[in-house]
Formats: structure tokens, C-alpha cells, sequence
């Protein structure tokens, strides 16, 4: 089936080495981070993690997302779901890809890397971190692969499938979870210190993720032709602002737990984060533009006659995407890291080549979705 | 013959991966003791159960401090970077920086404005031990938390998980960056993340910790579990305090304020 990637129009061809192009210019900037070391990028000695990990937390929310399609599909026989299903396992492979290649552009020494499997450490959890990640790839690509190819045969999928189908959905919740652990067990941040930590990754997992994926697949309908129909998408846009809602509620939460019970340690992140301290601010912004997209989504997406109406619901989704984003793949990471250990505070920004190198990531993250939807479409359309 | 290629390939892939999760399950189950071992120990190391230190701040000045701060750094070829990327493993804070928790505005000035030194605490249940994915960084069986710079792989779960900001990681080659070059201690090379040791490299010629040397007696070190030893004497007769204790990595540095 591959050979499908081979084979499409001019856009095609203009967009493969358009992102090729990116890779290029993001591997010179990754070169020089190989020979001179991370002190080309904006992390400190108190912001010891920054973009890389904040990126890789994001995904891993956008690789869990696929479950909210494999669960009612596999689970409730949603039928609908089955034009839309496909899209949601390649992406998720494409998410994990980037999830990995940006862990292994934030080690201080990638070539050690084999090290975390010559010396297993079970007590871990970047251990256990790294075998759901690799199992839920695995589990996407093969059930991806045989349900398509068995689809272009006119066949049943083997029998070995189905298990393996119902053990990604709870896979995909373990993915989100372990990646919570890494930082919901730390003594001493009290940002990331919190039991609710899992359940808002969650939360906010199954609503940015299928958020992206109804944004692409939209795209792909009008590029391609290719309908994954009104019922599947008016479904999925409930999926999301469901999970939207309780993604803002679990954030009350912690609001309130922060500032009710008026212990600095936990008010300290919030305040720096929505606020400023003592003249450092660099996310404030940030923070409220996040706060008004959340709202402002909510807004657009609850009432059903809005997010039934497409282009609402496409502004309702970017909105979406955008207070996800900032809440997740910049301010988590940030927060649990401003003020520091002896309440100080070092503010963090990501370089260019830091912002290049990521942008490495995510273009080939966005290749390999190319390659896998382009393979998906092209065998939909030729059975269809 | 009987084996066509599919069975071939089937039994090839399940000795495989029975072979290679043998090996690491074996590995699970020994739980070797991390420790190396030397070939002849020498009869003059110092040795002890479990090693701690009290520091007597009412006995250091600024100038002791710095004096304290560069012998260490100079004996471990600590390099001066100056960026906030900097590499440090014992510096000095002030009071409500050092003890954070402790909020009290009242406190009187000479306190507030005196220098504590800050180290590693080599804590009875360290959380970068245990957050370390390749067992790089490892308590040892006289309770310091060591690092093996060879096996570390960089990726700074250590540094977000000590509450005690005691971890440096080396962003760039820190070599240009070491003035005077100790030859007797290791270089470091980037990306990995290093700390204060309680000097295991001078304890085992049987010397104190390079800075206890210098500090006049103000920096105690020995055997928390010998009643005898100066460091419980200095504990019995002291009031002392340490950094965050209430987070329950019990901090073998004490502060007699």
C-alpha cells in the first residue's frame, strides 16, 4: 500500500518538499546543538526543561486522542466513525514519532540513549514512559495497517485484531497517565504536585486532540474530496466540547485548591504564571490570551445550533487548539519550574535554533501524517 | 524439511525477544548492589554508616564562605560559567531563600542577612535517585548520592526532581570554562548532570571533604550513626534545622542557626 505515498498531485509533491525543506533547515540547528552542546537553547540551570519536553507533554495528549474514536467505534459500534477512524490511528502514530524525537533531541547525550533499556529502572517512571510510548505506536501501526489493508482486500481483519484494538484503548489512557507521573510525583513542585494532574491531562487530551484532527480532516476534504461525513464530525465536535468543559472545570479546580487554602508554595506558580512577580512576566500575556480562547470556545462550541454550523465551529476549534496549547505546551512545563527551588525567579524563552529544531519535529511529524493519510485516502477512494 | 520461511521467522523473532528480555529480567530480579568495588581498599579510608554534615553558620562569614566555595570547586574542576546556565555545587543563599518555608518577617537581621552555605543534601530517600531512568545518579550503602557521569544520558529528570536546587547540568563543554585544571579529579563533558559528591574521592585517601578542610571547624562531617561521633555531638548540644523537611527526603546537611 505504500506505494500510494508515491504517487499524487502537484500540491502533493510542493508539500512534501516544503516540509522536507524544514527538516533540512531544522537539522543544521540540531547539528549544532549535537556538537556544542543544549547551551544553544534558552534552558537554564532553573529551567532545566523547556520547549523540547513542553512539545513532547502536548502530544502525547494528541496521540491519546485517537481513543475518542476507538472507543465508541470498537466499544458502542458507532459506525459512523468509520471514514474518520483510520485518520485518528495514523495520527496518533504520527504524534508518538514526534513525542520521541523530542525526548531525544532534549538529552544532554542521545547516543547513551539504549542506556534506559541496558539498565532498566522499573522505579522510573521516564521507563515506563518509554514503554507505553512505544507499545501504543506499535498498537497503531499494526491495527491501522491490517484494518486498512483487509478494507482495500474486501476482507474481515484477522482475528488477532480485535484484541489488540481493545487493548489501545486502555493503552491510550496509560500513555496520558504515565506522562502525568513524570511530573505529578515530584516533591517540591507544587505546580505539577497535584493528584488531579492525570485526569486534566486526560481532559485536556480529548479535547485538543480530536480538536486537530477535525481541523485536518476538514482540510483534507476540501483538498481531497475526502468526506469523513456530517455525522462523524458533528459527533466528534461534541466529543470535544464535552471534554473542553471538564478540561476548564479540573482547572478551577486547581484554582481553587491554590488559593482557598492560601498556602503560597501552590498560589506562587499561578500568580507568576497569570500575574507576574516581582517584574517578571514574560507569560502573562500568554496566560490570558489562553483564559479568553478557552471561554471564548466554549462559547462558540456549547450551544449545538453554533457547532453545527461548520465555519463557527472551525474559529471554535482554533480557539481550542490555541488555550491548549498555551496551557499545556508552554505554561505546565514553565510553572512547575518559576519560581524555583528557593523562590527565585529565572524566567525561560525558547532560542531560535531551539524554535528550529522543533520545528524539525513537528514537519516530520507532519510528513509521516502526510505519507500514512495520503496511503489511507487512496485506498478509501479506489474501494469505494 | 518441515519449516517453511513463515515458521522460520516466527521462531527467530521469539528467540529474540526471549533472549533479550531474559537478560533484562535478570537483571530486574538480582538487584546487584550498585557498588563498585575497589581491588585493595585502602586502610586509611575514612568510612562510616551513614555520612552527614553540620554546618554552624553562627561561625561563617562571607569571606569563610568564599573560601569554602573555592576550595571545592577548584579541588573538583567545577567550572565558573557566570550565565544562568552556571554549574555550582556549593554556593551560599540567605536565609529566606535557604529555609523558603520558614516566613517569618521578624526575624532578626544578623540571621536574615547571613550566608548558608547550600549542597547537595544527600538525602536518606532521594527523589533523583529515584526518578533516574539508567540508575546514573544512585545512593550508596554510606548514604551519599553519587553520580556515574559515564552512564548518565542527560535527561534532567534529576534536576526537576530535587527540591533542593542541588543538581548543575552541563549545557555546553565545560572545560574552557575550569580556570585551573585539578588533574587528580575528572573533567566533565557536556550533557551531563553533576553535583557535589561529599568529596567520596578524598574520603577514600582518608581525607575530610575539601570543604571542611578549609572551614575552621565550622563544617562538621561524620557518622550520623555513631552516637559518638562529632556530628551528633554537634546535634545534641545544637538547636539545628533543615531544608525543607517537611517533604520527607530526610536532608543529611543540618544548620545550626
Amino acid at each position: 500500500m505504500l506505494e500510494k505515498a508515491l504517487y499524487g498531485s502537484k500540491g502533493y509533491y510542493v508539500w512534501i518538499m516544503l516540509l522536507l525543506g524544514i527538516i533540512g533547515v531544522g537539522s543544521i540547528a540540531y547539528y549544532t546543538q549535537l556538537t556544542q552542546g543544549l547551551k544553544i537553547t534558552g534552558m537554564s540551570r532553573d529551567v532545566s526543561w523547556g520547549f523540547y519536553i513542553a512539545q513532547f507533554t502536548y502530544l502525547v495528549g494528541v496521540a491519546a486522542s485517537a481513543v475518542m474514536l476507538v472507543l465508541p467505534y470498537y466499544f458502542h459500534h458507532y459506525k459512523a466513525f468509520k471514514k474518520m477512524i483510520i485518520l485518528g490511528e495514523f495520527m496518533a502514530v504520527s504524534a508518538v514519532s514526534m513525542c520521541m524525537l523530542f525526548i531525544v533531541v532534549d538529552l544532554g547525550q542521545p547516543q547513551r540513549l539504549l542506556n534506559v533499556l541496558l539498565h532498566p529502572t522499573p522505579g522510573s517512571i521516564l521507563f515506563w514512559d518509554m514503554v507505553v510510548l512505544n507499545g501504543y505506536l506499535f498498537l497503531n501501526i499494526v491495527i491501522g495497517w491490517t484494518t486498512l489493508q483487509a478494507e482495500r482486500k474486501g476482507v474481515t481483519p484477522a482475528s488477532w485484531v480485535k484484541p489488540l484494538v481493545y487493548l489501545s484503548v486502555i493503552w491510550a489512557f496509560s500513555i496520558h497517565t504515565v506522562t502525568a507521573f513524570l511530573y505529578a510525583g515530584l516533591p517540591g513542585r507544587h505546580y505539577w504536585l497535584t493528584a488531579i494532574m492525570a485526569a486534566r491531562f486526560l481532559a485536556s487530551a480529548f479535547c485538543s486532540g480530536p480538536a486537530i484532527l477535525l481541523l485536518l480532516a476538514l482540510l483534507i476534504r476540501r483538498l481531497t474530496k475526502y468526506d469523513p461525513g456530517k455525522e462523524a464530525i458533528q459527533s466528534l465536535a461534541k466529543i470535544i466540547t464535552y471534554a473542553m468543559c471538564v478540561n476548564v472545570f479540573f482547572f478551577l479546580l486547581e484554582l481553587f485548591t491554590a488559593f482557598y487554602s492560601n498556602i503560597p508554595g501552590h498560589m506562587h506558580p499561578f500568580i507568576y504564571l497569570f500575574q507576574g512577580m516581582e517584574g517578571h512576566g514574560a507569560l502573562v500575556p500568554f496566560m490570558w490570551a489562553a483564559a479568553a480562547m478557552a471561554i471564548g470556545c466554549l462559547i462558540l462550541l456549547i450551544p449545538p445550533a453554533w457547532r453545527n454550523n461548520e465555519n463557527v465551529l472551525i474559529v471554535g476549534l482554533l480557539m481550542l487548539f490555541g488555550a491548549t496549547w498555551i496551557d499545556k505546551g508552554l505554561a505546565l512545563l514553565v510553572g512547575g519550574f518559576v519560581p524555583n527551588m528557593f523562590e527565585r525567579i529565572t524566567e525561560y524563552g525558547p532560542t531560535i535554533p531551539e524554535l528550529a529544531i522543533s520545528m524539525m519535529v513537528y514537519a516530520t511529524g507532519a510528513l509521516i501524517l502526510t505519507i500514512l493519510w495520503k496511503v489511507a485516502i487512496s485506498v478509501k477512494k479506489e474501494i469505494a | 524439511m518441515g519449516i517453511n520461511r513463515r515458521e522460520f521467522l516466527k521462531i527467530a523473532g521469539i528467540s529474540v525477544v526471549a533472549g533479550l528480555g531474559g537478560a533484562s529480567a535478570v537483571d530486574l530480579l538480582r538487584r546487584a548492589p550498585v557498588e563498585a568495588s575497589q581491588v585493595s581498599p585502602n586502610p586509611k579510608a575514612l568510612t562510616a554508616k551513614r555520612w552527614a554534615m553540620v554546618i554552624d553558620t553562627r561561625k561563617l562569614t562571607e569571606t569563610d564562605c568564599k573560601r569554602i566555595i573555592e576550595a571545592c570547586h577548584r579541588t573538583h574542576n567545577v567550572p565558573e560559567i557566570g550565565t544562568k546556565q552556571e554549574v555550582k555545587w556549593i554556593w551560599t543563599e540567605e536565609y529566606e531563600h535557604a529555609f523558603p518555608d520558614d516566613m517569618n518577617k521578624f526575624i532578626s537581621d544578623e540571621v536574615k542577612h547571613r550566608p548558608f552555605l547550600m549542597l547537595c543534601n544527600h538525602c536518606d530517600e532521594p527523589a533523583c535517585v529515584r526518578v533516574c531512568p539508567t540508575k546514573a545518579t544512585f545512593k550508596r550503602a554510606d548514604g551519599i548520592v553519587m553520580m556515574d557521569m559515564h552512564r548518565c544520558i542527560g535527561c534532567r529528570f534529576c534536576m526537576a526532581a530535587c527540591p533542593f536546587g542541588a543538581r548543575s547540568f552541563n549545557f555546553g563543554d565545560p572545560r574552557p570554562y575550569v580556570k585551573e585544571e585539578n588533574r587528580k579529579y575528572p573533567t566533565r563533558m557536556r550533557g551531563v548532570v553533576e553535583k557535589c559528591t561529599f568529596c567520596t574521592e578524598r574520603l577514600e585517601e582518608g581525607l575530610m571533604p575539601a570543604c571542611v578542610e578549609v572551614s575552621n571547624g565550622a563544617l562538621i562531617f561524620g557518622d550520623l550513626d555513631d552516637p559518638n561521633s562529632e556530628v551528633r555531638k554537634a546535634l545534641r548540644e545544637n538547636y539545628s534545622i533543615r531544608r525543607k523537611p517537611n517533604l520527607g527526603t530526610q536532608p543529611c546537611v543540618y544548620y545550626i542557626v
